[in-house]
């Protein structure tokens, strides 16, 4: 269930596989906003609802026994009853409060990509300054570069890969810190693209030394173009070639044919296809639909010395995120980020990658409006399955505490605490199941899942 | 033909240029569209694929841009984004800073080096092994130890330039003839004296020499450094129009970095012509 479904909806469809992933129709999908956690037409209405949201998950956390009980009833007389034990106002007000940041003057260090949306739109779009912050977002050369820059200080927060923070908790690349991710930025929102020369060859089984480039080395576009191509029986440590390449230098490489492919963030695949490089081979969506890709990064120190700044600047983001996830947004969020201020790219490129209605290269038009999503919940079955990646090739050597590492760093637990207050309902638990190219993962057994890959690197 | 040599150059500089433009021009023409596509699919496409648009701005496009950037170099849109006058501000003050630091260490520790044959022969393999290291790899350990991004560029810069000025400077200090220092030995000049009125004006030429090297490395690497470090600078415009892959704006940068590259080199040269002396 996503964070930000409404729990009203006695005919919300339990399982996911609508073309939205919400609603089963547009018509649906216009109708349900009555009673939803939607941006209304006030803040405080805003919160009222998401409160109320809050206390019909809690009664009924179960979907089935809610339908049920909603299906009896209707929504307002439901809404009604909960109002006469439960002081839906008092408490709306309670949770919009919040303590004076210690530290007003912010510097978030963001990559130019539209993962960033909801760290980059916070700014133009007021998000920061409505939690009391002011907040300059700083566009940085390259990964390494925002992870030494947010080490030094320079940066009190940053747009970090998911799995970086746990790399840098770790020591991995870099000396031990302990950092930690408030909230998820995107989930899907990748691609892989190929060149135009291999329109032709698109089983992954023909691949067989070709060139690939992913952003970095403790990036979700390694893990998972690693996986996709061990499921169809290539090893990628061996069979091809993995570049860690910076996503502005790939569409570059790829007109220059240094490269045969990639997998990387978006707006780079929708702008190789813009520049007539390349064509979609396939979405991240289609590997792993709902995977993380970017996070929002603070060091622990942070949060201890500033922690107020440190929950308003994730309420912002939180906010903005949940801004993002409407699809009736992205238009106008594609505008704001696209000046050379933020992300510098043609507004058309955004537009296409933040709507889902793209071009795939090979002159069809796709449709596709959970092409990138936002979902800010930092869920620590994530956290797990990374680590499990990491193991796998090689990145991590001996044992792992999953779990210990995973809730150090994916602060589920404080976030899940904010979004209460701000009105948001979080899921209930900070683990879920997932599936990965149709092999469930199950966060309670990793030792498990590791060991059913036949392909992975040699320890 | 008596027109004079001057003129003549300037002619077939010209002519040269006229030549570059005209070819560049015809080369980044555009071509009819290569497939037919539906009107749908082409409003989501850019040009380079829709109307067979060269990737490569030609000589218009550069100079309508060029015209743009020169109408208003100093805006401020923000931290991201502002305009090339300040851009190429904080490069130079970047490469001024690191430049000055080196100068204060380079020239003094040469004299030192230069003055001394045990010390020149001592700290020899130190600077052999030091001179070819570049720059720019020294640019992690920078960020590591010093912990702050634009005094890492500034160190970097700072360790590029100060080789050339140190290796000029022990050079002309060394070379300085035998006989004017035996002529203040002589008239017993003191250490101290000796160095600033005989050894400083004979080696300036030398030393200026050095010091004109090294601004010229400075420049070169100042836009590497920024395009690293990203913020502010010249380099960084490179590197966020390229980001956008906007070529257009990366030629206007080239440019502009060529042109002060340029001044930067005439007012060092013009400083060596001061002190040069005819023997």
């Amino acid at each position: 269930m996503s964070t930000f479904d409404n729990p009203f909806d006695p005919d919300r469809n339990l399982r996911a596989g609508c073309v939205c992933g919400q609603h089963r129709s547009a018509a649906e999908h216009e109708q349900a906003t009555a009673l939803h956690c939607e941006p209304v037409a006030s803040e405080e209405e805003r919160y009222e609802g998401v409160v109320a949201s809050a206390v019909m998950r809690a009664m009924f956390p179960q979907d089935v026994a809610r339908r049920a009980f909603l299906k009896s009833v209707g929504a307002s007389t439901a809404l009604a009853a909960l109002s006469q034990f439960f002081p839906i106002k008092t408490a709306t007000e309670v949770f919009a409060q919040a303590g004076a940041p210690e530290k007003k003057d912010l510097k978030v260090g963001f990559i130019p990509i539209t993962c960033a949306t909801p760290i980059i739109m916070a700014a133009p779009m007021g998000f920061y300054s409505k939690h009391g912050l002011n907040v300059e977002v700083v566009k940085t050369a390259g990964w390494a570069v925002i992870r030494d820059k947010t080490i030094n200080k320079e940066y009190d927060a940053a747009h970090m890969l998911a799995p970086m923070p746990i790399a840098i908790s770790l020591g991995l690349g870099a000396n031990a810190i302990p950092f930690t991710v408030p909230a998820i930025e995107n989930i899907n929102g990748q691609g892989i693209t190929l060149a135009m020369k291999h329109k032709d060859k698109r089983d992954p089984k023909d691949w067989k030394g070709m060139k690939f480039a992913i952003p970095f080395d403790y990036s979700m576009h390694n893990y998972l173009l690693r996986y996709y191509l061990a499921e169809h029986g290539l090893d990628p440590d061996t069979d091809v070639q993995l570049r860690s390449v910076p996503p502005p230098e790939m569409v570059a490489n790829l007109r220059a044919d240094n490269i045969d492919g990639f997998l990387a963030p978006d707006n780079i695949c929708q702008r190789a296809i813009y520049d007539g490089v390349g064509f979609m081979h396939l979405l991240s969506k289609e590997i792993w639909d709902g995977h993380p890709c970017c996070s929002f990064a603070a060091s622990r120190e942070f949060i201890t010395t500033a922690p107020n700044s440190f929950a308003a600047l994730t309420r912002a983001i939180v906010d903005a995120t949940a801004y993002a996830s409407k699809a009736e947004n992205r238009k106008q969020i594609a505008e704001a980020i696209a000046p050379a201020n933020y992300i510098n790219a043609p507004v058309t490129v955004l537009e296409q990658v933040l709507t889902g209605t793209y071009a795939d290269g090979l002159g069809g038009v796709k449709t596709d409006p959970k092409r990138v999503d936002f979902d800010p919940f930092p869920w620590q079955s994530f956290a797990v399955w990374m680590l499990t990646q990491m193991k796998r090739w090689g990145q991590i050597k001996g044992d792992v505490d999953y779990k210990a590492v995973a809730e150090q760093v994916y602060l589920a637990t404080d976030t899940k605490k904010l979004m209460t207050e701000m009105g948001l309902t979080p899921p209930a638990s900070a683990y879920k199941s997932f599936a990965v190219m149709g092999k469930t993962f199950d966060p309670a057994k990793p030792d498990d899942y590791l060991a059913s890959f036949k392909i992975k690197k040699a320890s | 033909m008596t027109t004079p040599l001057r003129l003549r150059a300037g002619l077939v500089s010209l002519v040269l240029l006229a030549a570059f433009l005209g070819i560049w021009h015809l080369a980044t023409r555009s071509t009819a569209p290569v497939t037919t596509m539906s009107p749908e699919y082409a409003k989501l496409m850019g040009l380079t694929a829709t109307q067979g648009k060269s990737a490569m701005p030609g000589p218009l496009d550069v100079g309508a841009k060029l015209w743009e950037h020169l109408k208003r170099p100093f805006y401020d849109n923000g931290p991201n984004d502002k305009g090339l006058g300040i851009q190429l501000g904080y490069s130079i003050a970047r490469v001024g800073a690191g430049y000055l630091l080196a100068v204060l260490v380079a020239i003094p520790l040469g004299f030192l080096i230069g003055m001394s044959p045990l010390l020149s022969k001592a700290l020899d393999p130190f600077i052999q092994v030091l001179k070819p290291i570049s720059p720019l790899a020294w640019m992690p350990l920078a960020l590591y130890t010093i912990k702050d991004s634009s005094v890492s560029a500034i160190f970097v810069i700072f360790i590029c330039s100060i080789w050339p000025m140190l290796l000029n400077t022990v050079f002309g200090v060394a070379s300085v003839r035998k006989e004017w220092i035996n002529v203040a030995r002589t008239l017993e000049v003191g250490t101290v004296r000796r160095a600033f009125t005989v050894i400083l004006p004979a080696a300036a030429p030398t030393i200026l020499t050095g010091m004109r090297i090294s601004i010229g490395i400075a420049w070169l690497v100042i836009v590497a450094a920024e395009m690293l470090v990203g913020g502010t600078g010249i380099g960084y415009f490179v590197w966020n129009e390229w980001n956008n892959l906007s070529i257009t704006n990366v030629i206007i940068a080239i440019l502009l970095i060529g042109i002060v590259g340029m001044l930067l080199d005439q007012i060092l040269a013009r400083f060596t012509r001061m002190v040069t002396f005819p023997e």
